[in-house]
Order: structure tokens, then sequence, then C-alpha cells
């Protein structure tokens, strides 16, 4: 049980299913990711007591919200929670500065104008403290909702896709911004978002959501690179996602040995997995090697495999690729080089290139049956 | 000119307000918001007046609270005063008669306001009182004004159910559309000429300044 963040858990059937368990410690920032319609919402509405979960256990600094076996439950404003709503939901018709006010309207009337001054100085909002939320940029009125939400000094901030409704360039911006605000703040921040760049970028840990269910907690880099099932890697966007058998391990080479397809695979030590056994695994794109033409190294030893460029895209300095490894077996893997390499390499639709599979990127996951095997 | 009529008119309309709207506030905010078992066929009961024949509705009234029988006679027997044929009683048959008039209004002037924005004052930290009066109030009150100024003229205005619960007694019940018929049935031409035409004026000031507020309201909140 945390002293000092706050502790989720949720369980209902019905009418939206749930089934989560979270923690989040002071000044961390926990991404709730998932697809739409997940229940990301729907959890942080539950965390602000806007919805009311059929068994919940809401714990925030020592704090009960919400405990259904004793029958609490706290009403929104009488819990401390900063929450940054989707489209802001400002208050149309107050200025900026009263719109930030309501939110310590208990302190004097100097003592409120200064501490909401002082607020707007910290989002860079100096000087538009009389406009109206309808004479604000988007950006703008997302830098108020920041405000008014961290006016009340939260026991808890709570941020609900804030990026969604800017445009790429003034998100970007907003990002630096919020990464540079967290610094300063020492409260548990709880950002629901479904774009996986957004959340690898801002959050320490992420939960992924799916079906009103946390499959999955973790840093970023961690449950994109070893996720717990199949399911979990598609939901974070794996691309090259397979299934094979276990033939061997060599536990002194600290080996695992897969048959993809016909095609002998070596991957770290995973003794989870017994022999004959079918698993899932895949591989991120970091963790293939793009053979240099001509100048072959000592990667290339790793798992390599011959193919022919089938999809060829470039976007943002990367190159994307689709590599059919084998026209027989019809398996494509995608891999993302940087424009400076795809360059050098003259790569190109239709090329024949040569790739590696680093063994320690090759993870494996319980069998399931993949649609759509790439 | 029957200006005690008028005078009259002006009195029944104004007590009529002070009871709807309290009255619509909480009936519109509640249907705007709460969804339950039953709420269309209290929309349903609610909107009757706007269809039924004011006289339907003064024949059931008069009914209801003739003081031989059932409420009527409860009435009497309770508070000794009955609700027909004297000004508590025209004040009565209109509120009923503008329930509609006065809640659908502002029914869909609560209902414009996004959830969000009542979700965000109650993280702010306002009670659900002060959400009402800090935030819902101001931003639905053009709907409100509209809802009463359309209350206030169809009061001054209404006939049929006036005359059949309060009949046409002067200086009591007979309302200036009642004096307006009365004056017609006496042939002085003249007098009803200028009070139709004040009751016209009148009706035209408040379609007007209804629409100037809606207009005024988009153009704030956009």
């Amino acid at each position: 049980m945390t002293d000092s963040g706050i502790h989720i858990t949720l369980q209902q059937a019905a009418p939206i299913p749930l089934s989560v368990q979270l923690d989040c410690k002071s000044g961390e920032l926990l991404a709730l990711v998932g697809p739409s319609g997940s229940g990301k919402t729907t959890v942080l509405r539950a965390i602000a007591g806007l919805y009311q979960a059929q068994n919940a256990t809401i714990l925030c600094q020592n704090e009960i919200w919400q405990n259904s076996v004793q029958n609490i439950f706290l009403a929104p404003h009488q819990r401390h929670v900063g929450l940054v709503f989707q489209n802001y939901a400002l208050f149309p018709h107050m200025t900026v500065l009263e719109n930030i006010q309501q939110a310590i309207s208990q302190l004097p009337k100097q003592q409120r104008q200064t501490q909401a001054l002082e607020l707007l100085k910290k989002v860079h909002l100096e000087g538009l403290e009389r406009r109206y939320p309808k004479n604000l940029s988007g950006g703008q009125q997302q830098r108020v909702a920041v405000a008014r939400s961290l006016a009340r000094q939260p026991k808890v901030l709570l941020l609900d896709e804030p990026f969604s409704a800017v445009d790429q360039v003034t998100r970007r911006k907003l990002y630096r911004e919020l990464l540079v605000l967290r610094e300063s703040l020492s409260m548990p921040m709880i950002l629901v978002t479904h774009d996986l760049d957004e959340s690898t970028l801002l959050a320490d840990r992420i939960a992924l959501l799916h079906k009103g269910e946390i499959l999955q907690t973790g840093t970023p880099e961690f449950v994109a690179a070893h996720p717990k099932s199949a399911t979990i890697a598609r939901l974070m966007d794996q691309q090259n996602l397979f299934t094979a058998l276990v033939i061997a391990h060599d536990q002194a080479k600290q080996k695992t040995h897969l048959r993809w397809r016909g095609i002998l695979i070596e991957a770290t030590y995973q003794e989870q997995f017994a022999i004959n056994e079918r698993v899932c695994w895949m591989i991120q794109s970091a963790n293939i090697l793009l053979h240099r033409r001509g100048r072959p190294s000592n990667g290339n030893k790793e798992n390599p495999l011959q193919g022919q460029i089938t999809e060829y895209m470039e976007s943002s300095g990367l190159a994307h690729l689709r590599v059919q490894v084998d026209k027989k077996l019809d398996t494509t893997i995608s891999i993302n080089v940087p424009l400076h390499v795809a360059k050098r390499n003259t790569l190109g639709l239709h090329e024949k290139i040569g790739i590696s599979l680093l063994s320690e990127g090759i993870h494996l996951m319980p069998y399931q049956v993949l649609r759509n095997e790439s | 000119m029957d200006w005690q009529a008028l005078a009259l008119s002006v009195k029944l309309s104004f007590v009529t307000l002070l009871f709807l709207l309290p009255i619509g506030i909480l009936l519109g905010r509640w249907l705007a918001y709460r969804q339950f078992w039953g709420k269309s066929l209290l929309q349903t009961l609610l909107a009757l007046p706007l269809v039924l024949p004011p006289t339907v509705l003064g024949y059931y009234l008069l009914v209801a609270f003739s003081p031989n029988q059932g409420l009527g006679l409860w009435l009497v027997n309770t508070f000794g005063t009955t609700l027909i044929f004297n000004f508590q009683g025209l004040v009565f048959a209109s509120i009923i008669f503008n329930l509609p008039f006065a809640i659908h209004p502002m029914q869909r002037a609560f209902a414009a306001i996004p959830r969000e924005i009542r979700e965000a004052a109650a993280c702010c930290g306002m009670r659900p009182s002060l959400v009402l009066w800090k935030i819902e109030l101001p931003l639905a009150w053009s709907g409100i004004i509209s809802a009463m100024v359309i209350c206030f003229a169809h009061t001054l205005g209404e006939f049929g159910i006036v005359l059949m619960v309060g009949g046409n007694i002067p200086a009591e019940t007979q309302t200036i559309a009642i004096a307006i018929y009365d004056r017609v049935q006496s042939f002085d031409d003249h007098a009803a000429a200028i009070m139709s035409f004040s009751l016209l004026l009148f009706s035209m000031l408040t379609i007007s300044f209804t629409y100037w507020l809606s207009a005024r309201s988009e153009r704030t909140h956009d």
C-alpha cells in the first residue's frame, strides 16, 4: 500500500467491465495507455469521483476516497484532484484569471489573485488573464486548464488526453513544457493517452489497458520490449510478431532455439517455455541489423536472413521497410532505419538485402493464434 | 383602457413567474441531467398544456377544485378556501398552464451545458449548489430569461383557462384578455382596440427580446 501516492483498485463486470489495480507514486507520471474504448477515461473519472465503480478502493496520500466495503465514497469536490479534460472544459463565461480562481475560491481575494497570476506565469500565459477562453488558441486553453488543475494543490493530477485537441507543432511544444513543469510537481500524475510515442516520451511507467483490464505495467521501454502476451505486443504496435516452435535450450550458451517456418532462430535463453512448445515471438525493429553491402560484420552471423524489399516509405528521417525474407514462406519483417543509412546502402523497392535478428532482442510469449501473421 | 384589468393581469403574470422560476429551474435541470424510469411519461404530462385547449384544462381544474368533492372539498375543509373563482385559483391555473413554456426552454438551456464543464467545476472543489450558482445559472440564464418572458406574455394574454377557473369578476379575476372580450360584447370597440393593440405590441416586444437574448448568448459562448 502506498503512503504518499495513489492506490487504485477497481473491479466490476458491468455496465463497463473493469479490472484495474494501479499504484502511482508521488512525483511519478503514469500513462494509462490503450485503444479507444478500452476504459482509460472511465478509470480516470473513477479516480476523480465522477464515476462510481461497484467494487473499488481508492486511497490517495493516506486518505480514503472510495471504499466499497466500508461504503465510503467522496464526491469529486471533496477529493483534492486536479483534472485536465480532453477538451479542457474551461468556464466560457469567465476570464482566464477567473477560471483559475474558481479552484481556490476559499482563499481571500488578494491571495487568490496573487496565486492565480503566479500559476499563469508558470504556464507562460502572463498578460492573457483578462481574455475569455474563446479568444485563446488550443495550446493556450490547455495551459489554462493545467494551471486551473494545479491551483487547488491537488493530491493527484489527472490528464485526460490533454494533447489530442492541438496540432502537432503545438503538441511538441506542450510536451516540452509538461516535461519541465513536472519536475516541480510532487504529486502522482496519471496521463490518459492512446498515443504510444506520447507515453514513451512523457511517462515514467505505462499501464496498458484493454477492455477495462490492466494487462501489464512497467516502463514504456520494458513493456514494448517484453510484452507478457502477443495481445500486449499487438497493442504496443509491435510489427514483427510471429509463431514458432521451441526446439532446444542450450543452458551453457544461454540460448533457446526456435523453428520458425522452417528457419532456425536463436534467441536468448528463455527456459519457461518447454521444448516442443508452440510460442509467439517478436523482435523490435531496433534489434534487427541491416547488413552493410560489401562490408560484413560480426553481427551478421546472428540469425542471418536474406530478403527483398517489398515496401519502402520515407518519413521523419526514417526509412520504413518491409522485407520479404523468403518468397515461398511469404513472410515479411518490418524494419526502420535512419534515412542516411538507407541512402548509403542504396535501399529501395525490390532491392535484395541481408538482415540479422539479434538474439537478445527476440522475446518469447505464450502461444496464441495470430491474425494476419506477417 | 381598463387599467384595473391590466394591473390584475400584470400582477397575475408576476406572481406566476415567482412560482415558475424555481419550479422551472429545478424541474428543467432535473430533466436535463437525469435519466429515470417514467421520464418520457412525465415529459408528456408536462407538455400536455401545449396541445390541450385551455378550456379543457380549465374544465378539469374546475372539476378538481369544486368545493363539493375530492380535492376541492379537502381544500375547503383544511384551509377554508378554494381555488376557483378567485385570484389564487388563477395563479394555480396559470402555473399549470405555463409549465411547458417554463420547463422546456430551461431544460434545453441546462442540457446545452457540456457535462465536462460541470465536472470541471466539481473538480475545482465546488459543491453542487455552488456549481448551480456560479456555473450553470450564468450559462443557462438566457434560456431562463427567455422562458420567463414567454411565460409572462403568455399569462398576460391567457383567456380560456382564466375564464373557466376564474370567471369574470372585476378586480378579482377579470384580466385584460377577458376585459377585451367584455368590451367587444358590449360594443365598446374603441376600448377593445386599444387594449388589443397594447397586447399585440407587448407580444412583439417579448418575442424580439427573446430572439435578441438567444443571439447574444450564442455570441458570448461560441
